[in-house]
Order: C-alpha cells, then sequence, then structure tokens
C-alpha cells in the first residue's frame, strides 16, 4: 500500500508539472493545444539521448524545457504567423514531433539502465540514507514540480504575466495597449511546452527509459487533472490555480491506480484514462464552454 | 492632425455582392475637436473607425496623423497613441483579472511588457484617485474580479483604463449603446470630463442623438459613406435635435428604413 501511494505521489507529480502548460494553454490561452502529446515525448527523447553520451542529468532538465519551448513556438508561428487555425497548427506540431522523436532517439525504445540520472547518482545517494532513502524519487521530484509551480506563478504576475492572462481573456485588449497579441501567444505556447517537455525529462529519468508511445495521451491526463483540480477548489479563492492544478493531477493519478487496483489490467491504461476524462467532463460541466 | 484622404472601400469586391461603402471620402479632424458622428446602420461609421485604427484596410487613399501616413502600420502599432472604448463592455477590460491588474494593465501601456511586477505597488493610491472620480465605489473593490462587476461599471471602467496614458486619439465606439439609459449618462459625462480634461482628440459614434446634440464640438451624419451634414462651432450650436431627427427620417426613407 505505501508503494502504491508513493507511486501516485511520484507520477501525479510529474504529471502535475506537464499539467501547469496545459492549465497556461486550455485556461489562460483557451488554445487546444495537442503539441503536449509530441512535445513531452520530446523532452524524454532529448533527455535519453543525452544521458546516454554522458550530459549532467541536471542539465538535461534545462535543456529539455528548451526543447520543448521551441516545439510550442513552432505551432504558435504556425499559427499566429500564417492563420492556420488553433487546433490544426498545433496537430501538425505533434505528428512532426513523432518523427523527430525518432530521430533524437534513434529507435523507438531506449532504456537507460546503468546511467546517472537526477535520482540516482553518488551525491543523491549520499544525502537520502536510512529511513528517507524509499523517498528519495518523490522528494526530488516534489522539489522540481514546486520550483516549477513557483517560478510559473511568479511569471503570472509580470508584466509579461499580466499579458499572458489578458489575452486569453479579451485579445482587444492587447491589440489596445499596443502589444502583439500573435506574440504574446508564442510566449505562452513557449512556456507552456517548456513545462509539458520538462515533465517527460523527469518521467523518462524516473521510469528509465524513453518511449516513442509515451506521449500518447498526455493532453487528456492534462486536461483532466486541470479540470478536477480548478473545479474541486472553485470556491477556495485562497488556493492559487497553480496549486489546484498541481492537486488535481495527483488526484487523477490516484484515480487511474485504483482503478488497476480495482482488478482492470496494465493495458487498458488510456481506455481508463479517457473513460475518467469523459466522466470528470460531465461532472463538472466544464464540455459545456467548449462545445460550440 | 487626422486626416482621411480619398479612401475607397468596397466590401466582396468581385463578386455579385460587391458593394461600394466609400468612394473617394475625405474627412479633417482637427486637434482637440470632439466629434460626434451619427448615422443608419451601414452608413460606414464604425467602418470608418476601423480604417483609422487599422483593424480593416483602404482599398485605396491614405490615413494621415500629425502628417505621418500610416496606412500601412500595423493594427497594434497604431494603438500606441490611440484609446478605444468598445461598444461591448467586455471588450474593454479583463474580466478573469482584478481591478488593480487591469488598472496597472492600462497604466503599462507604452512601457515594456517585461518581468517587472505587473502591479507597481507604488500606484495603487494614485489608481484609487483615478477610479474614484467614476463615483462608483470601485476604489474600495479592487481585489475584485472585473468579470462581477456590472456592464456600466465596466465600461466606465474601460473608459478610464484607455485614457490613463498620454493618447493622440480617443475612438469611442458607440460606447453607451448596451447600457441602461441611466448608466450611459453618467459614461457620457464622465467621457465629456475625460475629454475636456485631458484635452483630447476624439471621435464618438453614437445611435444616441441627444448625446451628439449636446456633447462635443462637431457633429457629422454618415449616409450611404458620405458625410451628409458636417456641423462645426456656431452652426452646432445652434441646430436643434429636431432638425437632426427630421435629417435622419429623410435619409431612412430613402434607403427603405421608414415605418
Amino acid at each position: 500500500m505505501g508503494s502504491l501511494i508513493t507511486g501516485v505521489l511520484e507520477q501525479g507529480m510529474i504529471y502535475a508539472i506537464m499539467s501547469l502548460g496545459v492549465y497556461i494553454t486550455y485556461r489562460i490561452l483557451d488554445f487546444p493545444d495537442l503539441t503536449v502529446d509530441g512535445s513531452f515525448p520530446l523532452g524524454a527523447a532529448v533527455t535519453a539521448v543525452l544521458i546516454m553520451k554522458g550530459v549532467n542529468p541536471y542539465a538535461t532538465l534545462f535543456i529539455a524545457t528548451l526543447a520543448g519551448a521551441i516545439s510550442g513556438v513552432a505551432t504558435g508561428v504556425i499559427h499566429v504567423k500564417f492563420k492556420v487555425r488553433d487546433l490544426l497548427s498545433s496537430i501538425i506540431v505533434m505528428t512532426a514531433l513523432y518523427s523527430i522523436n525518432l530521430r533524437i532517439a534513434g529507435k523507438a525504445n531506449l532504456p537507460l539502465f546503468g546511467e546517472e540520472t537526477i535520482f540516482k547518482n553518488s551525491v543523491m545517494d549520499g544525502i537520502f540514507q536510512g529511513g528517507i532513502k524509499p523517498y528519495k524519487t518523490m522528494i526530488i521530484i516534489l522539489v522540481v514540480a514546486l520550483v516549477g509551480k513557483l517560478l510559473l506563478d511568479a511569471y503570472l504576475i509580470t508584466r509579461s504575466g499580466y499579458l499572458l492572462r489578458a489575452v486569453g481573456d479579451n485579445e482587444t485588449i492587447v491589440t489596445s495597449l499596443a502589444k502583439d497579441s500573435g506574440k504574446v501567444k508564442i510566449v505562452g505556447l513557449a512556456i507552456a511546452n517548456g513545462l509539458v517537455a520538462l515533465s517527460g525529462c523527469v518521467m523518462c529519468q524516473q521510469q528509465r527509459f524513453f518511449d516513442i508511445s509515451m506521449g500518447t495521451g498526455t493532453m487528456v491526463i492534462g486536461l483532466a487533472s486541470v479540470i478536477i483540480g480548478t473545479n474541486i477548489f472553485k470556491n477556495v479563492s485562497k488556493i492559487k490555480a497553480t496549486t489546484s492544478v498541481v492537486i488535481g493531477a495527483i488526484l487523477y493519478k490516484g484515480c487511474v491506480a485504483a482503478a488497476i487496483e480495482l482488478g482492470m489490467s496494465a493495458t487498458d491504461m488510456k481506455l481508463i484514462t479517457s473513460t475518467l476524462f469523459l466522466i470528470i467532463l460531465i461532472a463538472t460541466m466544464d464540455r459545456k464552454k467548449k462545445v460550440k | 492632425m487626422l486626416e482621411l484622404r480619398n479612401i475607397d472601400k468596397y466590401y466582396n469586391l468581385g463578386t455579385i455582392n460587391e458593394m461600394c461603402l466609400f468612394k473617394n471620402f475625405n474627412l479633417k479632424v482637427e486637434k482637440g475637436e470632439f466629434i460626434a458622428v451619427i448615422g443608419s446602420n451601414g452608413s460606414g461609421k464604425t467602418s470608418m473607425l476601423n480604417m483609422i485604427c487599422g483593424s480593416v484596410q483602404p482599398d485605396a487613399g491614405s490615413i494621415y496623423i500629425n502628417g505621418k501616413d500610416i496606412t500601412k502600420v500595423k493594427e497594434y502599432k497604431r494603438y500606441e497613441t490611440i484609446g478605444r472604448v468598445y461598444q461591448d463592455p467586455s471588450m474593454g477590460t479583463c474580466p478573469s483579472m482584478t481591478i488593480l491588474e487591469n488598472m496597472s494593465l492600462a497604466d503599462n501601456k507604452g512601457k515594456s511588457f517585461n518581468l517587472r511586477f505587473g502591479t507597481n505597488r507604488k500606484r495603487i493610491n494614485a489608481y484609487k484617485e483615478l477610479l474614484s472620480q467614476l463615483n462608483l465605489g470601485l476604489e474600495d473593490k479592487l481585489h475584485v474580479k472585473v468579470g462581477s462587476l456590472s456592464g456600466g461599471q465596466r465600461q466606465a471602467l474601460a473608459l478610464l483604463m484607455s485614457t490613463m496614458t498620454p493618447l493622440d486619439f480617443l475612438i469611442l465606439d458607440e460606447h453607451t449603446a448596451a447600457l441602461d439609459p441611466k448608466t450611459a449618462d453618467i459614461n457620457m459625462m464622465l467621457t465629456q470630463r475625460f475629454v475636456r480634461e485631458k484635452g483630447l482628440t476624439a471621435i464618438m459614434v453614437t445611435h444616441n442623438l441627444r448625446y451628439a446634440v449636446e456633447y462635443g464640438d462637431r457633429l457629422i451624419m454618415m449616409h450611404q459613406g458620405k458625410a451628409i451634414m458636417d456641423l462645426k462651432g456656431e452652426e452646432k450650436q445652434k441646430v436643434g435635435i429636431d432638425h437632426i431627427l427630421d435629417k435622419f427620417n429623410e435619409i431612412s426613407i430613402e434607403v427603405g428604413n421608414d415605418l
């Protein structure tokens, strides 16, 4: 039971980082961004290859984030400069990323067995000894997720962050403020997909392999986490939206784990993921807003 | 100050629905003028505003501000010196952000939107003072989300926000049309005050003939892409609402809008 809970917390917090990215696109920008299904494994692919090449695993956190941000910029530029519809531009990039990820990794599956990761290296092994050893992975993930969340919180109260919130709320006002609303959207997509790729990077190191299909359904998990989180704490104004998204991701992961614990097979994972998402959508009535 | 020179504007060019809205349209606005524009639907009022602001491109002709040709300047660039209040009160504010955050956004217009704090705490008292001019009690609701305000309150806030930074022009696009008569009056008086106190050049499109007669120092009636009435100074002072209404009925009959 204990290991089940640690497992849920570990995976939940990894997905929380990704959900923060989805929160930016879905809630703040109101942009249906499927790029995440490609930028999540992109982060993982970049990480796996760099670690194989002997790059410091902590450096991969930044490099993967940067790679994700570039994919976000690609979606943004296609949408803003070439006036392709938001959903379509993200699908184009997502599809392209499938091949790009394969190119980066060299093959569809890349295991990391002996290599050092952010979890397994001499420094961390030295710090985490004795009683806290089983919680090592969880604590490291918690730190990464917390730093990601706090940085995003800090960004959202800067002038640039205000503009990002304004553009999803009311694009007209950004134009009235003499700012290019397209640029603001591109920045938002870059930050969002940066976070998603960071999440893929941590996931790759936690499960110790990259797999080309690991991104399938990322969008659904992210959306479900955002919707659960923001709906549970809808009437609690003291809790920041980003905090509720993190909690939402852990709760969602808990529900999926419970379903598997109750006898569903691990191969049913995506079925569980999407069914749960549907239930959440119906329960929260969030679907109404999106059906046009 | 502002000049529209030989403007042509067609809609659905090259189709059977082709419609010529403006043919060789000219308009000159002097600095400090407060112009009220009236006219029936489809007379070209909003198209004219949109061409000035850059969201609609004329098919021919040019637009000058302070002698500079801005016809090719991008829409968002033009707003560096233009403020605009829309008919829809939700267009001028951000509903999911608080009053304080909205005021900060407007206050930062013209500055770089970098990684400094979005809200400058030293400015909060100044914001409160500005908000108290509206007499709506908004200065005590700084942390309330704008989405929960009424249409009239939002529009007053939008008006305040659009005039916070130095402007060449204020564009008012039927900004009282969506409000109840009392709230519309309050917003109209605020508009008058802001325009006069700040010495703004303003163009106000309105369907309210009374506002057009009472406010502003120039009155233009548009019809089928032409300014069929253009009254300034004393002429404008003397004209009564009945005269305007008669003229208005005349053009309405012409386009088949009479009862």
